[in-house]
């Protein structure tokens, strides 16, 4: 579906010969691309928004935060979509082409740690995190955190994680492992409902995951770094105080004005951001939005 | 074998008529198929050897490949391309799927050609020929969500996931075509071979064990070493049932990652040209030489029985 949408853009695209211009049609085209975490809201955007304004066609493409940065340093798009910040090198190679990157968050993304209904853990704190998954981590068994978990097997940690090249594994490897490597061994999953359903179905199992995949199967324990323990949920995303919660960003070069303007304050106002929502993120604002539909 | 045809068989003069033109059409169209199949194998081996080679050179550790069990190729301090426990991931997997696929293929081979006739045997080996159809990522979705609690249950083990579980799995999935070749090897025998084991006094059981079984010897350790083949290359369903873990088991029941499923789970979205892209067509180039290996012997050992 995703594949199919993103070829009409782009035969739309062509057609139109030039971007983010208007043409004697009356259309105009914003080009936007990047992260690959934001790429199916990015098109729930882009296709609602088309009922806003039909004159309006926004080209949709993935790749990741870093293809989506290059292109805007290299002028080739409108907005950039990353699930990570701007990095000091990628500003300065901007500015040398005579871009000014500006950032708009436009929703966050929380990671909950998952374990077994009948884990009777209620908090974890970031150092245990790093213990249990990190590669010099000690922790193999869960009476090391001061729990027996009820039908677990000689207590044994059964790490879930995901697979290494995974937006979700580098954010956890940059935020709890400080960059250090994944202890071996841990079952990889290879999408975040995955992981959740392991969980659910292991006594021992814990796992991490975007925050949009958590159900009533599995158990969600605070999270600590060390002073406070916050429970995952879309408020703590959104002022911060979830230490394991990132934002997701969309930037444009300079200021936005005219079209693009209008889309991004269309996907800032309340019916963007219950897209965003029912999308399973954590939206920027605060908004109150129908059951999901997504 | 089928004789070129001589002399005879042609028209006696080249008359450019219809026959003729449909005649060589259809030789040039044959041909082409017949050769396609050599094409498409150079081409893919072509293809691996030019997207593998560069990393094979420049990057790979001959030891660590084969030595290391350390398959971390996104690490940002210390990439490594340890493929040893992926290695002896695909062989465990494929071990136990054998123990549980020969007794199975081999019995329902021996069922169909030597006890069962009429309407059962026809219903047989459509049965089994229909178990060959299934998509192995449903079997993959069996392991993840039925065999998973199964194993768990029964066995009292921390996680489902495991050699076994996949190990099953593979050897359901591995079974129809082993049936099918073994099947095939036994109806080679030629009837008087059983005629005089019967002529003898033999059982039936006698005549299979000593005469029949012995006789088709070749075409069952083919039977076997394509189930082999089919073990190692398969994908979908082990990325699902093994766990997908890093680990060189102990038992049975620990998580284990095959080669495939490591290819299969990280390709996509591995930047192309770099080491780690290089490291996964490296682990697929030595997977194209094994499965190559494990095809070529098989018919080697089949072409032995021709020579009988």
């Amino acid at each position: 579906m995703t594949l199919r949408t993103n070829t009409i853009a782009l035969i739309a695209l062509f057609l139109m010969a030039g971007c983010g211009r208007p043409e004697g049609s009356g259309r105009i085209v914003i080009e936007n691309k990047g992260s690959d975490t934001l790429v199916n809201v990015a098109q729930a955007w882009a296709e609602e928004y088309q009922t806003v304004n039909p004159n309006l066609a926004v080209a949709v493409t993935g790749g990741g935060s870093g293809t989506g940065i290059a292109a805007l340093i290299n002028g080739t798009v409108d907005i950039a979509n990353a699930s990570r910040q701007i990095k000091d090198s990628e500003m300065a190679q901007a500015r040398a082409n005579g871009q000014e990157p500006v950032e708009h968050v436009v929703g966050f993304d929380a990671l909950a740690i998952f374990i077994h209904n009948d884990n009777p853990l209620d908090e974890i704190s970031l150092t245990q995190l790093a213990e249990i998954y990190g590669e010099d981590g000690t922790f193999e068994s869960w009476p090391q955190l001061n729990v027996e978990v009820p039908g677990c097997r000689d207590q044994e940690i059964i790490r879930v994680s995901r697979q290494n090249n995974s937006g979700t594994y580098a954010y956890f490897r940059g935020t709890v492992l400080g960059d250090g490597d994944f202890k071996l061994g841990s079952r990889d999953m290879h999408g975040s409902k995955d992981v959740v359903d392991l969980v659910h179905a292991t006594a021992c199992a814990i796992g991490y995951s975007g925050l949009a995949y958590a159900n009533d199967e599995v158990k969600m324990p605070c999270v600590s770094d060390g002073t406070s323990c916050v429970t995952p949920s879309v408020e703590a995303a959104i002022d911060g105080s979830y230490p394991i919660a990132r934002p997701l960003f969309m930037y444009t070069n300079g200021q936005p004005t005219g079209a693009v303007k209008e889309y991004l304050d269309w996907i800032l106002s309340d019916v963007g951001q219950c897209i965003i929502k029912a999308k399973g993120y954590a939206p920027a604002t605060t908004v109150t939005c129908d059951a999901p539909s997504a | 074998m089928s004789t070129a045809p001589g002399p005879g068989l042609r028209p006696p003069e080249d008359r450019l008529d219809l026959a003729w033109i449909t005649d060589k059409a259809v030789q040039v169209l044959m041909f082409i198929g017949g050769i396609s199949a050599i094409i498409f194998i150079l081409g893919i081996f072509a293809f691996i050897m030019r997207e593998g080679l560069s990393f094979v050179f420049d990057r790979f550790d001959f030891l660590e490949f084969f030595a290391s069990i350390r398959w971390a190729p996104t690490s940002n301090k210390n990439p490594t391309y340890g493929a040893l426990a992926l290695i002896v991931g695909t062989a465990s997997v494929t071990g136990v799927a054998m123990l549980v696929a020969i007794p199975f293929s081999l019995g329902a081979a021996v069922y169909i050609s030597e006890f069962a006739s009429g309407k059962t045997r026809e219903t047989l080996k459509v049965l089994v020929e229909m178990l060959a159809a299934i998509p192995s990522v449903v079997w993959g979705f069996i392991g993840l969500t039925i065999m998973n609690g199964l194993i768990i249950d029964l066995f009292d083990v921390p996680i489902g996931l495991n050699v076994l579980n996949a190990g099953i799995i593979l050897g359901l999935m591995a079974a129809p075509i082993m049936t099918t070749i073994a099947e095939d090897a036994l109806k080679a025998v030629p009837d008087r071979f059983r005629e005089a084991a019967e002529a003898m006094g033999a059982t039936k059981w006698q005549m299979i064990r000593q005469v029949i079984i012995p006789a088709a010897r070749n075409g069952l350790v083919s039977a076997v070493l394509l189930g082999v083949g089919r073990g190692f290359g398969e994908t979908m369903a082990v990325l699902m049932a093994s766990g997908h873990a890093i680990n060189i088991p102990d038992s049975v029941f620990d998580s284990v990652r095959a080669l495939t499923a490591t290819i299969a789970a990280e390709l996509g979205e591995t930047a192309v040209g770099s080491d780690h892209y290089g490291a996964l067509f490296a682990l697929g180039l030595f997977l194209f030489l094994v499965t190559f290996a494990i095809n070529l012997t098989a018919d080697l050992v089949v072409r032995g029985i021709r020579k009988q």
